[in-house]
């Protein structure tokens, strides 16, 4: 057997150490890792997947360890893979997730594994991706992604997420807002942390309550897809569902949940609230987190979550590499004489255009071959 | 490419201060290297799952309370257990001299008193790893 297929079973086998190792080959981009992750492939898709994602300090990391517990009180095997950023200047980092997951070291059935952001966002969602392929392929029940903290860069990786807690918590003032301009879109379920503290409630009658002009203006999120599907599911007798897909699309989204607000019942993701260092509310979140996944699969909606995701993933990686192709020197050396050509008028922009596309088509080519 | 280092930072035993943990966590991280901190009063056991889960090329141990030379024989005793004979394990803290040669032999690589620049423990990783590139 050669050294991939190797490393491959010893991976199916439970082995923490080949697991780790891959990990690492993973994150600094060795090539020789394709051929254990075309092995594993055959083996992914099993694991939920959950994005755990909100502002810094917000405890995600202590979240995560109750939640962790709570799953193997239900006794899931469980994989965390927690992300912290590493510093722009010198490429080094502090994971201090971890401090929060330790005691969990020394159970068999748990699997940590810190990431560091190292630099760029395409290697970041790659990295995630393949990690988390991994530890599906490796057999945890539930693997979690622990986010750096709320901005464009965390929605690139949540994506990867069959669920994805968004957690809030009291006294942020303007992170409300950061979370209102976007990042509520990505959520299926909303946990207010550190209900400890006072104006816990009011966060929950603000998300709550901008939730639900997202449902009625008929925006386009993760739940209101869901909870149409639901919605469809129980209305639709079973002889006609298979024919009517268009409950898919928006418009019926927006349709069916108005309908249910018509009739005093509007649907809207779960609101919780958490005291993450006590654990208060946690077993709540998990069933909250459990009852998602059971949607997604009694809709459907899965397999179309998974096949988005994976599309998105296809059409990232294909612009990496195109990337990177546009960055060698030989292009730049190009780029910088149509500049020119551009400027002293002997062709002009669109038509530079064209031909910075072909010469890079061409490079492409050659460098796959 | 150059590979990233990663140092697990420990501290096992139950004295409660890791304020010197932390001071060498951030210059190994100005270093350019990814620390893995795990906190305080961490058992042997805790260390040493962490370090394999993590692929981490170093631990880093520090103590304070005087078990030493319990501990740090203890994660090497671990690390063997488990056939890990490729990390690189130091140790610092307060330390009396006397004890030094025993945790040399028990295969703790180095030992950093306090005082010790941290530029030395940055050198002493980047010259001695037993995992190369
Ligand atoms: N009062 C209170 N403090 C909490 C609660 N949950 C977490 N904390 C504290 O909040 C701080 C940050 O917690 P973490 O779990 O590290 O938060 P995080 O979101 O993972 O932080 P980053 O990963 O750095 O973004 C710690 O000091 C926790 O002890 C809670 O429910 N109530
Ligand atoms: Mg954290």
């Amino acid at each position: 057997m050669d050294a991939a297929a190797l490393l491959a079973q010893r991976v199916r086998a439970g082995d923490v150490r080949a697991t780790a190792r891959l990990i690492s080959m993973i994150e600094r981009d060795d090539p020789s890792r394709l051929e254990t992750l075309k092995t594993l492939h055959a083996w992914t898709g099993r694991a939920h997947i959950i994005g755990i994602t909100g502002p810094p300090g917000s405890g995600k990391s202590t979240l995560t360890d109750k939640i962790v517990s709570e799953l193997r009180n239900r006794k899931r095997r469980v994989a965390v893979v927690a992300i912290d950023p590493s510093s722009p200047f010198t490429g080094g980092a502090i994971l201090g997730d971890r401090i929060r997951m330790n005691r969990h070291s020394t159970d068999e059935s748990v699997f940590i594994r810190s990431l560091a952001t190292r630099g760029h966002l395409g290697g970041l969602s790659r990295a995630t991706s393949e990690a988390v392929r991994v530890l599906d392929a490796a057999g945890y029940d539930d693997i979690i992604i622990e986010t750096v903290g709320v901005g464009q860069s965390e929605v690139d990786v949540v994506r990867l997420a069959d669920t994805i807690v968004l957690v809030s918590v009291p006294g942020m003032g303007d992170d409300i807002q950061a979370i209102k301009a976007g990042v509520m879109e990505i959520g299926d379920v909303f946990c207010v942390n550190k209900a400890d503290r006072d104006g816990a409630e009011r966060v929950v009658r603000e998300i709550r309550a901008m939730l639900e002009t997202a449902v009625l203006n008929g925006a386009s999120t993760r739940f209101s897809v869901l909870y149409a599907s639901l919605a469809a599911e129980s209305a639709i007798p079973d002889s006609v569902a298979p024919e009517t897909h268009d409950y898919f699309q928006q418009g019926a989204a927006h349709h069916i949940a108005k309908q249910h607000h018509d009739h005093g019942e509007l649907d809207l993701p779960p609101v919780l609230t958490t005291i993450a260092e006590s654990g208060e509310g946690v077993r709540d979140l998990v069933d909250a987190i459990k009852a998602h996944e059971t949607g997604l699969v009694s809709t459907g909606l899965l397999a179309i979550r998974r096949r988005e995701n994976l599309a998105w993933e296809l059409g990232k990686a294909a612009a990496d590499r195109i990337q990177s192709v546009l960055e060698h020197e030989e292009r730049k050396s190009a780029m910088a004489e149509l500049a020119s050509a551009v400027l002293e008028k002997r062709t002009d922009f669109y038509e530079a255009l064209d031909k910075l596309e072909r010469s890079l088509a061409a490079a492409y080519v050659a460098q796959e071959s | 490419m150059e590979r990233t280092i990663r140092v697990l930072v420990a501290k096992p035993g139950l004295d409660g201060h890791d304020r010197g943990a932390k001071v060498i966590a951030r210059a190994l991280r100005d270093a350019g290297m990814e620390v893995i901190y795990t906190g305080l009063r961490q058992t042997p056991e805790q260390i040493v799952n962490a370090a394999i889960q993590e692929d981490a090329d170093v631990i880093a141990m520090s103590i304070l309370s005087g078990a030493h030379n319990h501990l740090f024989p203890r994660v090497l005793e671990l690390l063997k257990d488990k056939g890990v004979d490729d990390v690189l394990v130091i140790g610092g803290g307060v330390i009396p001299d006397d004890d030094i040669p025993g945790l040399k032999a028990a295969g703790i690589a180095e030992v950093f008193t306090p005082g010790t620049p941290t530029s030395a423990t940055i050198d002493f990783i980047r010259n001695n790893l037993k995992r190369k590139a």
